[in-house]
């Protein structure tokens, strides 16, 4: 019988801990998949960040750190600068990168540091219980925004990708979401797109997925694909920010 | 490498970062902030010419973390600062502990609390040796007090860290960052890292992937990695006590001092010793792990009236000394703050009044 359909050589044989509808285990998916088939995986460092991704470094079959909660790009960049020749990635939640984060991943694009960074974007604190984010959008309604996000006292969601893009350093930067099949293929694309540019050397690259949370959203796993489709997207279009006439693939 | 003369006038501070280009260092991550911005200068022109990396980084929290993803990666990594900046690193000090992860850090110390001011000051003490950061966790703590022996001791420092795979900090002081004294360039020991096959260095397809973290849900695993953790500071504790110890035989006071305030002992100790007062000097090199047996020694000692911790702080080394005299003895403190230096009279006072305590001779 042919075989159509295996694993990942990226992802090791563990099951994942996210929850039913969580689309974190696409994404992870993705990143491995481009790593095997560019032959990028054995020379790979990834850096598993704090949130629901915090142990993902058991996950993925190449060398992995644990960071800080939002120093992921500063690891990286110390992996970086160490070993040049190396793929090096952060793999960072909303919360983590555009929060606490928010100086470290900044930085690390204005150096164009050779790393790539694939962010995960849900509007919501997911593994603390659905507090709410930089990213949780006007009115959403979180277990610290109960009476839904307050503009006026909360502040209005960051919009990572356009800010980032602003940065010289920051070479790629696109936005995509896996609520599709066309979806998941076209963030695949974004995602071997933002690893070439790391091998080419080229600057900093960067993807930003919008992703689900049903548990925390209070949504079916159906209800929350429409709801990425709709509110989400609203407030984070998809598209290329940075770097659409890069020529890289091989 | 060029050489250097076999002996020229340096800065601490240069001192500091000579030593580890010549420890086998080659990548710095730094943040300027006084009294060590000299270190961060140094590495920028130097690392250049020995094929080596020196990144200013944003703020002291990424430069930590610079330190933690490249000591991950099997490089010899240096970050350096002054107190406020190392009250920020205190997190990536707890997450290096967890991760054993083999690094330097060098604190050029001034006086605190908050902003405080720019001049020297020991009120680090029980940041460096205590803790800082969360958990139960240890550095190994280097107290140089020439410009000598903190080239020497940066050097051994590397060595220390890989050896334990634990973080080793240097407390210096800005006395010692900002004076100029000549130093030996002795050629370090082991110039390259030793062998660290748990780096992330990428699996190059032919092992099971590294990992670096300091997370263990499971708290089984997390009491292990915890007993692993105090049977290596145990051992560190046993093998890695350093102090030198000066005329404690028949010395009827010892002082206990560290860094620059040794220095300033040192010359009480002459002019006590004119008014026919001997007295000895106990000066940890290893702030953690604490030289207790030697100040234990030196207080079971028959001649010895009491003990006298002098440092430049509220009294924060005083403690370990009480704890390792256990009430044999006596133990007096006394400190200066804010960058303010004990004058040898202000200390030979003190002795006196425990030499002589009714004055007389």
């Amino acid at each position: 019988m042919a075989l159509v359909y295996q694993r990942t050589c990226g992802l090791l044989d563990v099951p994942f801990h996210y929850c039913p509808g969580c689309t974190h285990g696409i994404v992870h998916k993705l990143v491995a998949e481009v790593l095997c088939e560019l032959g990028l995986l054995d020379g790979a460092i990834g850096v598993s960040s704090v949130g629901c991704t915090y142990n993902n470094y058991e996950y993925f079959a190449c060398d992995m750190q644990q960071a800080a909660h939002g120093r992921a790009p500063a690891v990286a960049t110390g992996i970086k600068r160490v070993l040049p020749d190396a793929t090096v990635f952060t793999y960072q939640g909303d919360g983590d990168l555009a929060a606490i984060g928010t100086a470290e991943i900044v930085h690390a694009a204005a150096r164009g540091e050779r790393i790539t960074t694939v962010f995960v974007n849900n509007a919501i604190y997911g593994m603390t219980s659905g507090q709410m984010a930089p990213t949780t959008l006007v009115g959403q309604v979180t277990t610290t925004s109960p009476y839904g996000r307050d503009a006026a006292t909360q502040g209005f969601p960051i919009n990572v990708s356009e800010m980032l893009a602003t940065l010289r350093g920051a070479v790629y930067v696109e936005r995509v979401s896996v609520t599709s099949v066309k979806g998941i293929r076209a963030a695949k694309k974004a995602i071997r797109k933002a690893f070439l540019v790391q091998r080419k050397g080229l600057g900093f690259s960067f993807v930003e997925v919008l992703s689900t949370c049903p548990t925390n959203w209070g949504l079916s796993p159906v209800e929350s694909l429409k709801w990425v489709d709709t509110a989400m997207q609203e407030q984070y279009p998809l598209g290329v920010f940075k770097g659409a006439d890069l020529e890289v693939e091989p | 490498m060029d050489r250097l003369p076999d002996r020229v006038l340096m800065k601490g501070n240069e001192a500091i970062a000579e030593a580890a280009i010549r420890a086998g260092c080659r990548h710095y991550f730094g943040y300027p902030i006084t009294p060590q911005t000299e270190i961060a200068h140094y590495m920028a022109k130097r690392m250049k010419s020995v094929g080596g990396v020196f990144l200013q980084a944003e703020s002291e929290v990424a430069a930590i973390n610079m330190v933690y993803g490249a000591a991950g990666a099997g490089a010899r990594v240096m970050t350096t600062s002054s107190s406020p900046g190392i009250s920020l690193k205190q997190e990536g000090f707890s997450y290096i502990a967890g991760a054993e992860l083999p690094c330097v850090v060098v604190n050029v110390a001034r006086c605190g609390p908050g902003l405080g001011g720019i001049l020297p000051a020991q009120g680090d003490y029980f940041q460096a040796t205590k803790g800082g950061g969360h958990g139960d966790y240890r550095n190994a703590v280097l107290a140089p007090a020439s410009v000598q022996e903190l080239y020497q001791l940066t050097v051994e420092a590397f060595d220390l860290a890989d050896r334990y795979r634990v973080l080793v900090l240097i407390l210096a002081d800005g006395t010692l960052g900002q004076m100029m004294e000549p130093v030996s360039h002795l050629e370090p020991k082991d110039a390259t890292a030793a062998g660290k096959p748990w780096a992330t260095v990428g699996t190059g397809g032919k092992r099971f992937h590294n990992t670096i973290t300091s997370i263990y849900i499971d708290p089984e695993r997390l009491e292990a990695h915890n007993l692993h953790l105090q049977a290596k500071y145990a051992k560190i504790a046993r093998n890695e006590v350093r102090c030198e110890s000066v005329g404690v035989e028949g010395a009827e006071v010892v002082v206990t001092a560290f860094g620059t305030t040794a220095r300033i002992v040192r010359n009480v100790i002459r002019q006590a010793a004119e008014e026919g007062i001997k007295v000895g000097l106990i000066r940890p090199i290893t702030l953690w792990p604490f030289p207790s047996e030697a100040v234990a020694a030196a207080a079971a000692h028959p001649s010895v009236k009491a003990l006298l911790s002098v440092e430049l702080n509220a009294g924060q080394m005083v403690e370990d000394v009480r704890l390792a005299v256990n009430g044999a003895k006596p133990v007096q403190f006394h400190g200066r703050m804010g960058g303010m230096l004990p004058t040898q009279r202000e200390i030979l006072e003190r002795i006196r009044a425990i030499a002589r305590p009714e004055g007389g001779t």
